[in-house]
């Protein structure tokens, strides 16, 4: 029941959709299409997992008042707010019929007034750290690093003045050295080259990896059941 | 030795500078070009201008998807790809269809008609020119139903109606009856699932629009894979100056990227000169170092 | 309705406005140190994330797509549209594998829950296989392996097209050499190796290059937003 049920439901569902590539017709296709549909449906239920799970750990958190247990209060409170103001549509035009997330409902006023400013500055402060580690730690100390120092210089200057007025006066067979042509040739080229060797790298392990989940080579996410 | 001593002392200083200094200097390279509201234009690079001719090159009432796969977070980059795209979808007279794969993408859809659809293209209609499908769960999945049954999961618009009430949903029955999706990104799922789950099997032209920070990994993709694609807000300016060069009437409209690109210019230039002299203090210190 | 009323106001805008501008500062003091500002703003940051991610699913997903499919005649308040439309039996399925998910909040039957993570897994699997097989593997040796000289160029452009190409190729092959570790880097393999490594940095430079452009265009957004708050621009 433990690992023998999870490790057949793997299998043949990630059989099936292998199936459904090389044969496009029934049962194979409507098991591709009907499994897809089932994959969509159950990914909101691993947000209500995700919900549950975060109210469980901060309300435990309040309960045993560990440290900073009263920023807990604000994390419940929150939560509690935004889902009570969509699930109950609260100001919204229409009543249940109604859009959740209509102008004038309380859902859509804590959307604009604290999600969207709060989640924006939180990745905005990132450049911040961004400019403070291009000064501490991009240093030309080794061959390689001097190669990722101009790489990162030539696409930084780009679509600056400085890009521009540093190398238009070259000659036209050296165009290909004027910034703005150096930069679209290095994304283009040395770019294209390195990333496409991870690509590579990476689609060939994700591979083996399925092929491993779907076998039942690989059971880690079974946790200790899953051992021998 | 004085000299030399001071010039030592000075190169130490700046190696150790208190990280709050750099973040005022940046602070204040964003701020002052957005007072003083500098703005600078981006010729478009051969990437971004291959999107915008084969929207060009598409007939009138093509049918392109526009999916909205970014949230607040990546909106000062996405947002303005989303508008200098639309303008040019419209401005050939393209059937537009907004969806998401991202929870707060539909927000940002909703934010592009409020802001410019309704305010720039009135005469569009609803449901005949452009249509709100909002978001679905699922990530790769979602695109994995829609490539073989689009109605498996869009069965209404986002306020709820039946999309069998929408002109413009007829004949829509798989991914495979646009002539062109855009997968607007900031991650996963995003513009890379659209060419796995939708391009690559499904035969359909694949254009995107991503962050920065993912626009060199989607390189390999292209040209055979993708149609073209605008990396960060450079990108987006690199479409406006394209929809300008084309339609100079949108000289004043659309100008939300350029405008945005002038404190990106200048704050590029306050970390170029970071760079530049924290590799000054490293090499001082080193030669100091190798000396004693 | 009275909601409605409210919040669409001119002074609940503004409050709105402010609001948004504190909680925008309150994340911006973490830059001189940790606070109990940026802490407070930080938690409500996740409270309402996982509120709005939660109900966003719920009304586009998991009312059109579950319970109108299986209760259609039940949805009248909710979706009308739904209303008339036979009932499709075999969504029971995904609604027992997701219930069945949730049983992990519960410790004791807490193991229940992997029958819906195998499937999640499978499906997972099964996709990734065949897609990355074909779009990050297949494809991507088809689109190096392209005819070095493109008929109808000029000199200039076919020699640098050549050279590009030769980088293309010459760059992928050292780079993935790099990453095979079944052999020792010596002699040429550790030579081209090398060459990978310095391909790699191009690579990391121009996404270095990338991210501090993005970062960037962020935080131009934010200080637009202040901008406007503190000229009332956007009250």
């Amino acid at each position: 029941m433990k690992r023998t049920i999870p490790l057949m439901i793997t299998f043949i569902v990630g059989i099936s959709l292998i199936l459904a590539i090389f044969i496009p017709h029934d049962p194979f296709h409507g098991l591709d299409s009907n499994f897809s549909i089932f994959y969509d449906v159950i990914a909101v239920f691993a947000f209500i997992l995700g919900g549950g799970n975060l109210l469980k750990v901060h309300l435990r958190k309040i309960q045993d008042k560990r440290l900073d247990w009263k920023y807990s209060i604000v994390t419940v409170s929150g939560f509690g707010l935004m889902l009570g103001a969509g699930l109950l549509k609260i100001g919204v035009d229409g009543g249940w019929s109604g859009d959740y997330q209509g102008a004038g409902g309380l859902f859509n006023y804590l959307y604009d007034a604290a999600f969207q400013p709060l989640q924006a500055t939180m990745f905005s402060l990132l450049a911040f750290f961004v400019a403070s580690a291009s000064y501490r730690a991009f240093r030309a100390k080794t061959r390689e690093a001097t190669i990722l120092l101009v790489a990162a210089f030539i696409i930084l200057i780009r679509p600056t003045p400085l890009g521009y007025y540093l190398t238009f006066w070259l000659p036209k067979p050296l165009q290909f050295l004027h910034i703005p042509n150096l930069s679209t040739w290095v994304l283009s080229v040395p770019n294209m080259a390195g990333q496409r060797a991870i690509m590579i790298g990476i689609a060939l392990g994700i591979v083996s990896t399925s092929l491993r989940l779907i076998l039942g080579i690989e059971r880690s996410y079974l946790g200790s059941e899953g051992k021998g | 030795m004085a000299e030399e001593s001071k010039n030592v002392t000075f190169f130490e200083k700046l190696g150790t500078l208190d990280r709050r200094w750099i973040f005022l200097m940046i602070a204040l390279a964003v701020i002052i070009p957005l007072i003083m509201k500098y703005t600078t234009s981006i010729p478009t690079s051969p990437l971004v201008q291959r999107l915008f001719d084969k929207t060009e090159d598409l007939p009138p009432g093509s049918k392109i998807l526009m999916s909205f796969d970014y949230g607040p977070s990546t909106a000062p980059e996405n947002q303005p790809m989303a508008d200098a795209f639309t303008r040019h979808a419209f401005e050939k007279g393209h059937r537009v269809y907004l969806m998401a794969l991202w929870p707060t993408g539909a927000r940002q859809s909703l934010q592009l008609i409020d802001e410019l659809i309704n305010v720039e293209f009135p005469e569009k209609g609803y449901g005949t020119d452009y249509i709100h499908l909002g978001y679905k769960a699922g990530n790769q999945g979602l695109i994995n139903t829609l490539l073989s049954d689009f109605t498996a999961m869009y069965t209404t618009d986002i306020e709820g109606t039946s999309i069998d009430e929408f002109p413009m949903m007829e004949g829509i029955r798989t991914l495979r009856d646009f002539d062109l999706i855009l997968g607007l990104g900031s991650g996963f799922p995003g513009t890379k699932e659209w060419v796995q789950f939708a391009g690559d099997p499904g035969d359909i032209p694949v254009g995107g629009g991503t962050t920065a920070v993912m626009a060199p990994l989607l390189y390999p993709y292209y040209p055979k894979q993708m149609v073209g694609f605008l990396g960060g807000l450079q990108g987006a300016a690199e479409y406006e100056y394209a929809l300008i060069q084309a339609y100079p009437e949108y000289m004043q409209k659309s100008r939300l990227a350029s405008t945005s690109m002038g404190p990106q210019v200048t704050a590029h230039l306050v970390i170029v000169a970071f760079i530049i002299i924290g590799n000054i203090t490293f090499l001082v210190e080193r030669s100091r170092r190798k000396r004693y | 309705m009275e909601g409605q009323a409210i919040l669409t106001t001119p002074l609940a805008n503004t409050i709105g406005v402010w609001i948004g501008a504190f909680l925008t500062l309150m994340i911006f003091s973490f830059l001189y140190r940790d606070n109990p500002f940026y802490k407070f703003a930080e938690h409500l940051f996740v409270g309402i994330s996982a509120a709005y991610w939660m109900t966003v699913a719920f009304w586009t997903t998991l009312i059109p797509n579950l319970f109108a499919r299986l209760w259609p005649s039940h949805m009248g308040g909710v979706l009308p549209s739904a209303v008339g439309n036979e009932r499709e039996w075999q969504y029971v399925i995904p609604l027992v594998l997701g219930l069945i998910l949730l049983t992990r909040l519960v410790s004791r039957i807490a193991w229940f829950s992997r029958w819906a993570m195998a499937f999640v897994i499978g499906f997972a699997a099964g996709t990734n296989f065949t897609r990355y097989l074909q779009s990050d593997f297949v494809s991507q040796i088809q689109s190096t392996m392209v005819p070095l000289y493109e008929p109808g160029a000029g000199v200039g452009a076919a020699i640098g097209g050549i050279f590009s190409q030769l980088v293309i190729v010459g760059g992928v092959i050292c780079a993935i050499i790099y990453f095979y570790f079944s052999k020792e880097h010596k002699g040429g393999f550790g030579k081209a190796a090398r060459v990978g490594i310095w391909v790699l940095m191009a690579a990391f430079g121009a996404s270095f290059g990338y991210t501090v452009m993005a970062r960037i265009s962020l935080l131009t957004g934010r200080m637009s937003y202040l901008i406007q708050w503190v000229s009332g621009a956007n009250w």
